[in-house]
């Protein structure tokens, strides 16, 4: 008994699969990066500027509530990086730097560090950020107005105010595969369709995202759009269209699909991604705002914990 | 370690390890010089009137029944021959507490005469009054019906292992069906019991035949072969939650227990030798057969597996195991597998908060909302993680924490919790 060697004393199970907080987050951010990629060569440095600023400072807001806090610091686990990249993608090109500084403190701290931190955060953190900012400087969030100097080979006006502003008639000459391949105006990172859907499909086959939230987003945003577009095709844009522009897609893949903020059972995911699109194409369409999909999915938020009550019945339950 | 796929598209699936149709020999482990048996009873020599049966300096015969007062049930039986040089309390999982008995082994080996005479005839009160402490362990609710609610009126015998990368209980299967065909007899003589079912994988079904039991084909893909899912797959009853399966009148007995009850009755003697698997640091296994009380120090000697410190040894496989901090820890009855973890290999816990993931959702065999779950556990309100998040129909095989992001003891968050609402009910109750 002397001399004994000391090992290492656990509880069961003595596997791991080896996933981890960080790998989420970094494929996550890896997923996005072909849309942002696409969004610096659209846009520019300016556009590099609010990226590198958002990630950096989201980082640095996340680093000091930890400090204040006296938590362990989490900012190794790309949690912070995510939510600054998520919320830069979302922002126009020429956000002044304060906007982006306010944006990410508003969705590391009041987004979700005030919760407890990763894994409390009632709504997502991103779209917190960005909904206080377009309710404060809703200017800088007009497209057509802070894209006005850009001037590349296709037509610059933000499709979802032509079409609010407009009618159908305004957006009847932009082709779904241009809209598709970024020839739009928008977010740095939420105007690349095909860059985001094939992030997406790396994520869903990798297991990082739910596939029924991001499906039935979409579900919900093209069936909601096709019957406004039966009723009356010459007020109400289809399905295609209201799918490729705006913040859908990075809503479906990146937004609505955040761990903490949505369900995890089958019919509460269908639910809660479906109720979100439909959401989406009501505020659009009927709604005072151009673009929905932020509001949508906050919504979509506050009915989580309640949906997701719905569940399957327990091994041996006695009800 | 399984690791993660690429595609995870779809929850993991673990299969059991299945045994070859032509298994070799398992290794047989030399006498070690000293075993050492637990005695399922607290030594607590000064608080008892009674006078402890058995002290150090006394000689034991391989075979010899040791209990520690006159009138207790619980008792062992030495698998060797020598002097007890040591009888110590020792404190096992959760506060369970055993009186360990440790014999220097003898040169000559002397068998005990009284179990031969009484071999004739296998009644339950032989069985009971010799045969708990055989390889595979008998469960104790066989010979005590008295004191259950409901009488035992099914004995499933596992032909399948509990855990990944055993093959234990497939070996007994394959190598001993004369044994098991003895032992199913004596069983249904002894207990009265005629439901025997024989739970078996399917490549293994034709042996499991040889029994003369009714034989039913257990799933390869873990946990199927957990007692719970067997009720639910095999006889077609869920186990309520917070119920045993004795409560339903169903108890599990070990493939190797059987062939021990059988080996017993057709040798005139106790069989005191365990086989079990021995899964080595880099994931291969092998069957070993080894006296019960031989220290695992033993075994890694004889396979040349180096044991360094911060390693970790598991009793038991993978998913359900327990880990023990000694290399001098005996093989018990019960003990089916002996797993070696190198220190780089360790899959170890965090302190991260659960970040709803929903991993955790499809794994679950028991369809528990895990995720609520750890949040009220680990807040310690166990009473409501009980009453509201199904917490006693958890079957405890360990997925959840297997596949956990945030890498949280979730298993053991579970086990703390049923082990502490015990205690708080078993306080209550008693204060009446």
């Amino acid at each position: 008994m002397f001399e004994q060697k000391k090992f290492t004393v656990s509880h069961a199970p003595f596997w791991h699969n080896g996933s981890s907080v960080s790998a989420r987050s970094y494929n996550i951010i890896l997923a996005a990066l072909p849309a942002v990629l696409f969004g610096f060569f659209t846009y520019g440095m300016p556009a590099v500027g609010v990226v590198a600023l958002s990630v950096s400072s989201a980082i640095v807001w996340e680093l000091a509530f930890n400090k204040i806090s006296k938590r362990p610091f989490s900012i190794g686990d790309g949690n912070a990086a995510m939510i600054g990249l998520l919320f830069a993608m979302l922002l126009p090109a020429t956000s002044p730097w304060w906007l982006v500084i306010t944006g990410t403190f508003v969705a590391v701290i009041v987004g979700k560090q005030i919760y407890g931190g990763i894994g409390g955060n009632p709504f997502n953190p991103v779209l917190v950020g960005l909904a206080i900012l377009t309710l404060s400087w809703k200017d800088f969030f007009d497209f057509n107005e802070v894209l006005v100097n850009y001037d590349l080979s296709y037509p610059m006006a933000y499709p979802l105010a032509s079409l609010k502003h407009f009618g159908v008639f305004a957006i009847s000459n932009l082709k779904p595969a241009a809209l598709l391949v970024g020839q739009q105006s928008g977010g740095i990172g939420a105007i690349f369709g095909l860059g985001l859907i094939i992030g997406g499909i790396y994520l869903i086959i990798r297991g990082y995202i739910r596939w029924e939230i991001s499906l039935s987003f979409l579900a919900g945003v093209c069936v909601t759009a096709l019957l406004f577009n039966m009723a009356d095709p010459t007020k109400y844009a289809g399905p295609v269209f209201h799918l490729l522009t705006g913040y859908t897609l990075i809503g479906a893949f990146f937004i609505a699909t955040e761990d903490s903020s949505s369900p995890v059972n089958f019919i509460p995911m269908l639910i809660y991604g479906a109720g979100a699109g439909i959401m989406t194409i009501l505020i659009r369409n009927i709604g005072f705002y151009v673009d929905g999909v932020v509001f949508a999915i906050l919504i979509a938020n506050l009915i989580n914990p309640l949906v997701d009550k719905i569940r399957p019945k327990a091994l041996g339950k006695v009800v | 370690m399984i690791k993660r796929s690429f595609f995870a598209l779809t929850k993991p699936r673990m299969a059991y390890k299945a045994i070859e149709m032509t298994p070799p020999e398992p290794k047989k482990i030399s006498t070690p010089k000293q075993a050492t048996l637990f005695l399922n009873e607290p030594y607590t020599p000064f608080d008892q009137k009674k006078s402890v049966q058995f002290k150090k300096g006394d000689p034991v015969k391989t075979g010899q029944k040791l209990s520690l007062y006159e009138d207790s049930d619980a008792y062992v039986i030495s698998s060797v021959t020598g002097i007890i040089s040591a009888v110590s309390p020792f404190l096992g999982d959760f506060g369970r507490s055993y009186t360990a008995i440790s014999i220097d082994v003898a040169e000559n080996e002397e068998i005990d005469e009284q179990f031969s005479a009484l071999v004739k005839e296998p009644t339950m009160e032989t069985v009971k009054n010799w045969l708990a402490f055989i390889p595979g362990n008998l469960p104790s609710v066989i010979f005590s019906p008295d004191q259950l609610s409901t009488p035992i009126d099914t004995i499933v015998i596992c032909g399948v292992d509990q855990d990944l990368l055993i093959t234990t209980s497939q070996h007994a299967v394959v190598k001993e069906s004369k044994a098991i065909k003895r032992g199913v007899k004596i069983l249904k003589q002894a207990s009265g019991i005629d439901n025997i079912i024989m739970a078996s994988s399917a490549h293994l079904m034709q042996d499991a035949g040889l029994s003369g039991a009714e034989v039913r084909v257990v799933d390869s893909v873990y946990p199927a072969s957990l007692p719970h899912l067997m009720m639910r797959d095999l006889l077609g009853r869920v186990v309520p939650a917070g119920k045993s399966c004795e409560d339903l009148g169903v108890t599990f007995i070990s493939a190797e227990a059987v062939a021990s009850l059988g080996k017993a009755f057709n040798d005139n003697q106790i069989p005191v030798y365990k086989c079990f698997t021995v899964i080595k640091k880099d994931g291969t296994s092998a069957l070993v057969s080894a006296r019960i009380g031989t220290p695992i120090s033993d075994i890694f000697a004889t396979f040349d597996i180096t044991v360094n410190e911060k390693d970790r040894i598991i009793l038991g496989g993978p998913m359900t195991g327990s880990s023990i901090y000694s290399e001098n820890h005996p093989i018990q009855p019960d003990t089916d597998a002996i797993m070696i973890q190198d220190q780089k290999d360790l899959a170890l816990v965090s302190d991260y908060p659960c970040i709803n993931c929903g991993e955790c959702i499809p794994v679950c065999p028991a369809k528990i909302q895990v995720n609520m779950l750890v949040r009220f556990l680990e807040a310690g309100k166990y009473q409501e993680a009980a009453d509201e998040y199904d917490l006693y129909s958890c079957i405890e095989c360990g997925l959840c924490s297997f596949v956990c992001v945030s890498r949280m003891p979730i298993l053991q968050y579970i086990k703390l919790a049923k082990y502490e609402l015990g205690r708080i009910n078993t306080a209550e109750e008693t204060n009446v």
